[in-house]
């Protein structure tokens, strides 16, 4: 079979053997390598992302990985746009890990298209340009003379045409030109088109392979015991009872806990009810909500705060100002409870480790099995396969290196781990509960001329003693709102609950107190929400632009009868987006009838797949602003499945209209864009509604009667 | 206990702890994966399957009580994804990450066998029971209202 693969150098050659055909390498895209530094140095090795079979078949190496966001198909309208591929002959597969081939492989802060919109659009104009070289070279022409058409070389002069696949064998030998032009955006056929999922059939009849559905032969089923408090650890164990139930196999202790190995599932589920643990709790055991609470409200007490932002001079201007308006907020922990269980398969050997993983950071996962291990990690392979849900919490990769630890005490048996629901919900990394206490002043005509934001919670993002984990202010210390006197500072109070990135992170609390807390300045100044927000984005034409768009299509002002609107904007990952929320409080209790939502997110890739991470955000704000919280209690969760921390169900849907504003801007994310504005457009509805003020989330019954 | 039922039309035995779920036995002991594991306690529907033409939670059925039942999961609702929820949720292009699609799929056929056109108030009704956290809802009812349209023309 001869193989053949193109390096992207002229100067230097490098044959991989990896199928007949055409396979593109290019550079390493600078975003990814940009991102990878600070892991380590990344060589400037040649990758590949295209492969064109001899049958025309067209396989796009697709180095992120699929939660639902869209890559596989948005990725792949990148690549087909510039190769000018014929999308019915395309096909898919999910890169090896490799970031020496493939820089950062990782999904998160929505960053795929931002960051592959230039690269794979070079990728696909390079095998262009290729196959048209091979062309130009069979029927012995200048190159200049040929056209592509859909998966065809064309001649226009003589209507002669090559299919790619009778062309890739000899393109596949040529040098990989540099600097090929790439398209018009007028010309775009598959960029801006809702061109359908790639993975849509195999995920509506049962082939989709999720991490949860790796079937390797002569698998054993895990479940692990983990100390309900967060820290904690085993002190001792009985395996007696555990041993005894019918299809367990055996008990070990892990780092983590005591896990229980069975001949499926539900046996080892069993075993884990009957073993007995002592666990040695530790510190946390004394810690709950009130607690937290109070704790964050001391050290905003009590603390100057690193300053994550200084315009003016706030507190002198507040001390002038006409009118003072003071309000405290908080959010609670959040889980982010993707339908698809924590989870990861794993094989151990002498010499080799493999993984098969739901993971949205591959390359973090690869390299926490070779740490466990001790192997390098080249000698590690993950398997990406799809996530059953992301929403970062599979960022984290606790749950690889526990089934690597327990993969580890049987070498050459493969290990699937389990997380039931009740393991996912309480030893998630949490969204973190947070703090703030605002105060605002507005001038005699009404308009705002200083704000102060005083916050509290946990840190994940570390920093350097004394500096502001953005994180933790981003939303409020980004408003792009010209008041002339701000101070935003930020206290760091770590109560012992893990946190990580939540779908739009610090957004996501953030947004909801200041844009909750900017509605409150504009009733103190006697303003319409949207008319304040206008005039004070004079230096942000993005935000003011969806603002206007929003205001149309939701008739602002002109509710329906017996609902009120609520406005909120965020300017996030990259794109711009605004919300109004149509609610309806009757005798205490609250219906969001309607969602509008504006958002720019630049050039536009796939306008169906835009509209769905929308409304998906949109759903997954009103489950944390209406529905679930997770509270703490001795150092345990008290939530443990969807009776307990409830989500949004179908029956509760609002009516969604989602409207794209396209503009000319390198494009933006759109999987965080929508969640953080949803929370505070509908507690400014409610207070239209009802004039009560809602500063803590999730909006409770209680709160509205 | 060897314990036998229909799946997907084939005659299937198998031998297990006639205390496990139905889920455990199609995912763990046949490798069948189509069918998710989600709550474990019949609250999210991901594990939605038919036993004799009904919906059932199979992460709560002992496969004890299935003996000589049909069971039709994911991967039996069609043999070459055309029944008619299926190509609704291709045309509607339903599935964001899709892992509670099986389920959803399974509760919309079921609605379907038994309501021809269903309204949204059936369709709430029948799917609240479905939850999607990719927020995939609105596709979903649409979907559905497709279904009922191909399942009317085909019949």
């Amino acid at each position: 079979m001869s193989t053949t693969v193109v390096n992207p150098s002229a100067n230097r050659r490098d044959f991989l053997r990896t199928g007949l055909g055409l396979l593109v390498g290019l550079a390493l895209p600078e975003s990814s390598r940009v991102l990878a530094q600070g892991r380590g140095t990344v060589p400037a090795k040649p990758n590949a992302y295209i492969h064109i079979g001899a049958d025309d078949s067209v396989t796009f190496i697709i180095t992120k990985a699929e939660m639902g966001q869209g890559t596989v198909t948005s990725l792949s309208q990148l690549l087909a746009e510039e190769l000018d591929c014929d999308w019915k002959k395309v096909r898919t597969e999910f890169a090896p890990v490799d970031p020496a081939l493939y820089g950062m492989q990782g999904v998160f802060g929505s960053q795929s298209i931002r960051t592959c919109w230039t690269p794979l659009r070079q990728a696909g104009a390079s095998a262009r340009a290729m196959l048209i070289d091979a062309a130009a070279q069979k029927w012995n022409v200048d190159k200049a003379q040929l056209r592509t058409d859909t998966g065809f070389v064309v001649n226009p002069a003589s209507g002669a045409r090559f299919r790619y696949g009778s062309l890739s064998e000899a393109a596949s030998v040529l040098p990989v030109p540099s600097g090929v032009p790439l398209k018009d955006p007028k010309q775009f056929k598959y960029i801006g088109k809702s061109v359908k999922r790639l993975d849509t059939r195999d995920k509506v009849n049962g082939k989709a392979k999720f991490g949860l559905d790796a079937v390797v032969p002569g698998m054993v089923f895990a479940v692990l015991a983990r100390c309900p408090v967060f820290g904690g650890k085993v002190a001792s164990f009985d395996a007696t009872k555990a041993k005894a139930v019918p299809g367990v196999k055996s008990v070990v202790q892990v780092p983590n806990g005591v896990a229980v190995i069975g001949e499926n599932t539900w046996a080892a589920m069993q075993g884990r009810k009957a073993l007995e643990v002592k666990w040695d709790e530790g510190p946390v055991a004394s810690v709950n909500s009130a607690g937290i609470s109070k704790m964050f409200a001391d050290y905003v007490q009590q603390q100057p705060g690193a300053v994550a932002k200084k315009t003016g001079d706030a507190e002198h201007a507040l001390a002038s100002a006409a009118k003072k308006v003071d309000a405290v907020y908080e959010a609670p922990f959040q889980s982010h409870s993707p339908m698809e269980p924590m989870n990861c398969t794993a094989v151990v050997r002498a010499d080799s480790c493999e993984i098969w993983a739901p993971t949205q950071m591959q390359a973090g996962g690869r390299n926490a099995a070779a740490q466990i291990t001790g192997l390098k990690p080249e000698q590690v392979k993950l398997n990406t396969l799809f996530m059953g849900g992301g929403f970062g919490r599979r960022g984290g990769v606790d749950y690889i290196s526990e089934a690597v630890e327990i993969a580890k005490t049987m070498p050459g048996t493969p290990v699937k781990l389990t997380w039931s629901r009740e393991d996912d919900m309480q030893h998630d990394l949490y969204r973190p509960a947070s703090y703030v206490k605002f105060s605002g002043g507005v001038d005699a005509e009404g308009w705002p001329v200083a704000l102060t934001a005083k916050v509290a919670c946990p840190s994940f993002f570390g920093g350097r003693p004394g500096a502001v984990d953005s994180t933790a202010v981003e939303g409020i210390h980004t408003l792009e709102y010209t008041i002339p006197n701000i101070q935003v500072d930020w206290r760091k109070a770590d109560p012992g609950i893990p946190t990580t990135f939540w779908r739009a992170v610090g957004y996501t609390q953030n947004t909801f107190f200041a844009e909750a807390f900017i509605d409150e300045l504009a009733a103190a100044g006697g303003k319409d929400p949207v008319e304040l927000r206008r005039r004070m984005l004079g230096n942000s034409p993005r935000l003011r632009a969806v603002l206007d768009k929003v205001a149309e299509k939701s008739n602002w002002g002109k509710p329906p009868a017996g609902r009120h609107q609520g406005v909120a904007l965020v300017n996030n990952i990259g794109s711009f987006t605004a919300m109004v929320a149509e609610v309806s409080v009757d005798k205490g209790k609250l219906k969001v009838h309607r969602v509008v939502c504006a958002v720019d997110c630049g050039h536009i890739v796939n306008p169906a797949i835009i509209t769905q991470q929308i409304e998906s955000g949109i759903v997954y704000g009103l489950s944390a602003s209406l529905k679930g919280a997770i509270t703490i209690d001795k150092g345990r969760v008290q939530q443990g499945n969807f009776n307990t921390y409830e989500v949004l169900r179908i029956d509760e849907m609002p009516q969604i209209d989602v409207h794209i504003v396209e503009t000319d801007n390198h494009p933006g994310g759109v999987g965080e864009a929508s969640v953080p504005p949803l929370a505070p457009a509908v507690a400014n509805a409610i207070f239209a509604a009802t004039g009560k003020r809602l500063r803590r989330l999730p909006i409770r019954p209680e709160d509205l009667a | 206990m060897a314990i036998t039922f229909t799946l997907n039309g084939g005659k299937q035995t198998v031998d297990v702890n006639p205390q496990t779920p139905l889920l455990w036995v199609l995912r763990d002991t046949l490798g069948m994966t189509g069918t998710k594991f989600g709550c474990g306690m019949a609250l999210c529907g991901a594990c939605t399957v038919h036993v004799n033409g009904s919906a059932v939670r199979s992460c709560i059925t002992p496969v004890s009580g299935i003996a000589g039942k049909t069971v039709t999961s994911i991967e039996g609702l069609s043999a070459d994804t055309t029944h008619p929820v299926q190509q609704a949720w291709i045309e509607e292009d339903v599935p964001q990450c899709g892992y509670c699609q099986s389920g959803q799929l399974m509760a919309a056929a079921s609605l379907l066998a038994k309501t021809a056109k269903p309204t949204d108030a059936d369709i709430d009704e029948a799917m609240r029971g479905n939850i999607c956290r990719c927020g995939t809802y609105s596709q979903i009812r649409r979907a559905i209202h497709r279904a009922a349209e191909i399942k009317g023309a085909k019949a």
